[in-house]
């Protein structure tokens, strides 16, 4: 099994101009024409941005390398921010806050993760329905309004610092590591892998693809629901849109990151280094005072170039 | 899948096939339904709603017609909301400063089918896969449609225009007219022209489809060209009967669509499925909402009951067509 995962692992040689270029592209970019971006605060303030659609990103990294989609995380993740608003409000506790957003999401992603596996449902409209199940249940919950009022304990997370260096970011990086240990150096990683390239195998050696999907998409609802106490903190409440569209620039993120839709390979680095580039796309347009529908229509963009060129490049 | 050549060949869906029992279970669910809501509130079998019921399925089906002829191919439109969104606040525009209605229509049918070309040729030309294709295309139109307005509302339009979305002739509203004409077209191109055919067995496999020559690429253009001339027709019934238009009206517009679809047994896997069973997906997610709306349900509930639906259809499909 660890020689499957060294065979599928992509070689980074290839893919590093991709990402890398459309980074620096946009870094020399704004550099020159946004007064302010490339001064410490705001890069830093980049990276703290980007915290929330990394915790997005890296998952959604493991479901398309299995051939799937999550079109629901952003709509999950708004309801788990609302969770954390509403049960750390109620108990006060940080921690009830975050237990509950987890269950949450985690109980999303065991749905898509059935929907997909078990009941055969193409992954994009499972994902779309329950994307409208979790829309639903966030105005439910919130009766359309913002949740205020959350406890110091909840905030600071997003204020804090450890040894200078963002929490939120620290965050981030830690479940960077997490998450290329888990696919890199472990056997569910291999499993993974194999889930997009060749599933017959995962069955001949004996192992459920059902369960193992399951878990795969249980780990992007997870997430989202970490993700969601990120949310609630950076807002300082809960709103029932707060997530709205995160979903796309976390699958923007993926496919700029050069993780290909249709071959069942993924690499973390480069969904790491695509949030970066949607996150300083954002901060520099904002910079240049475009307002965020710009912003919305040019990570469009970014997607439809990246996945052409991910095109091109499988047919050549 | 080998019965390629039959499906493509032969004259579509004989009345005993398993299409009209799909559609005998569909229309015996919308009467059901229909019973339910009649005896649970008195105001449900009045004129009144029920003339509102067709309207309002009216306005999902012509979205969701021109979205089946997509889904037939095995693909998928997820910009239509966002589409006719767009359509809406740019024939708005041309109609506030040319103040011919007309002229407005025919932008916001332009502007729809321009957006459907574009999906068609992303689909086509780049093989981008339609659903994230089309769902980068929602964003770039959302945002573009945010950008152009501004913030800004649109609205107060000539009363003859007014009278597509909200006017009566005969005592039915002029929508459900529409309607009947779209209903009938769209039967009439899917099951007796050549190219209906050719739709079909593009979805049901399409590189048999290429290989018997079927124009493939040009079929898949027209498709999704029709899809968005369907939302820029949906965009002008939406502008005349709100009577103004903001950049967030497509937002709730687009699950609604396919779960239209998808009840009235158009098959995600492509090649199955008809204009008219779309219609009664329409009318039962119309009738269920209706429903809830009458009941006093908080319409908060609406997006989570269209999307267990959604998902409900997809696998009720599956289950009756034995497909994996």
């Amino acid at each position: 099994m660890r020689e499957a995962a060294v065979v599928s692992q992509p070689n980074p040689l290839q893919r590093i101009p991709g990402v890398a270029i459309v980074l620096g592209t946009l870094i020399v970019l704004f550099g020159a024409i946004a007064p302010g971006f490339l001064t410490p605060a705001n890069l830093s303030n980049v990276l703290v941005q980007s915290t929330i659609l990394t915790m997005l990103a890296l998952p959604m990294t493991l479901i398309i390398m299995t051939e799937g989609l999550d079109l629901s995380m952003g709509a999950v993740l708004t309801l788990t921010s609302l969770c954390v608003a509403i049960v750390s409000l109620a108990t006060q506790s940080m921690l009830l806050g975050l237990g509950a957003g987890v269950l949450v999401g985690a109980a999303f992603g065991i749905v898509n993760g059935w929907l997909v596996a078990i009941l055969g449902i193409p992954p994009f409209v499972a994902t779309l329905g329950t994307l409208g199940m979790a829309q639903g249940l966030s105005l439910i919950v919130s009766d359309g309004q913002s949740v205020v009022g959350i406890p110091h304990s909840v905030r600071d997370i997003y204020s804090a610092t450890l040894l200078g260096i963002p929490v939120p970011v620290v965050i981030a990086l830690v479940t960077y590591v997490a998450f290329h240990g888990l696919l890199y150096h472990t056997r569910f990683g291999s499993y993974v892998f194999a889930l997009g390239g060749n599933r017959e195998a995962l069955r001949y050696a004996g192992l459920s693809p059902n369960k193992l999907l399951i878990a795969v998409y249980a780990i992007g609802g997870t997430m989202a629901g970490i993700a969601g106490l990120l949310m609630t903190a950076r807002m300082n409440s809960g709103h029932p849109t707060a997530g709205l569209g995160l979903e796309f620039d976390a699958i923007a993120a993926v496919a700029v990151g050069g993780t290909s839709f249709e071959r069942g390979n993924g690499w973390l680095l480069g969904t790491l280094l695509g949030v970066i580039a949607v996150g300083v796309l954002r901060n520099g347009l904002n910079l240049i005072s475009l307002p965020s529908s710009v912003q919305v229509a040019s990570v469009g963009v970014l997607v439809i170039v990246a996945l052409f060129l991910d095109g091109l490049r499988s047919r050549t | 899948m080998t019965d390629i050549t039959k499906e493509a060949l032969s004259p579509p869906r004989s009345f005993l096939s398993q299409d009209a029992i799909q559609l005998f279970y569909r229309l015996l669910a919308v009467f059901l339904i229909c019973a339910v809501l009649a005896v649970l509130n008195d105001s449900f079998l009045s004129l009144g709603n029920i003339l509102n019921v067709l309207r309002q399925a009216s306005l999902t089906f012509f979205i969701a017609s021109g979205l089946t002829l997509v889904v037939l191919t095995a693909g998928l439109d997820l910009s239509v909301g966002a589409n006719v969104a767009l359509s809406a606040c740019v024939a708005g525009t041309v109609i506030h400063t040319t103040g011919s209605p007309t002229l407005g229509i025919l932008t916001g049918l332009a502007c729809g089918g321009i957006v459907g070309l574009l999906n068609g040729i992303m689909v086509t030309a780049l093989r981008i896969p339609s659903f994230i294709a089309t769902y980068g295309m929602l964003w770039v139109l959302n945002g573009l449609t945010y950008w152009y307005m501004a913030g800004e509302t649109l609205h107060g339009f000539p009363a003859g225009f007014r009278q597509i979305g909200s006017g009566y002739l005969f005592g039915l509203p002029i929508p459900v007219y529409l309607l009947l004409v779209f209903l009938g077209i769209g039967t009439l191109f899917a099951q007796r022209t050549i190219w209906g055919q050719e739709i079909y067995a593009i979805g049901a496999n399409p590189v048999a489809a290429r290989l018997s020559g079927i124009p493939v690429t040009r079929r898949l253009l027209l498709v999704y060209a029709v899809s968005g001339t369907m939302a820029g027709l949906a965009s002008i019934i939406f502008l005349s009967r709100l009577n103004s238009a903001e950049a967030d009206i497509g937002e709730s517009l687009t699950l609604p669509a396919i779960a239209a679809v998808l009840i009235g047994g158009t098959s995600l896997f492509g090649g199955v499925g008809t204009v008219f069973g779309t219609f009664i997906g329409a009318l039962i997610l119309t009738l269920v909402l209706n429903g809830m709306n009458l009941l006093s349900v908080s319409a908060n509930w609406q997006p989570l009951v269209t999307g267990i639906i959604v998902i409900l259809a997809v696998w009720l499909d599956m289950k009756t067509r034995r497909r994996t």
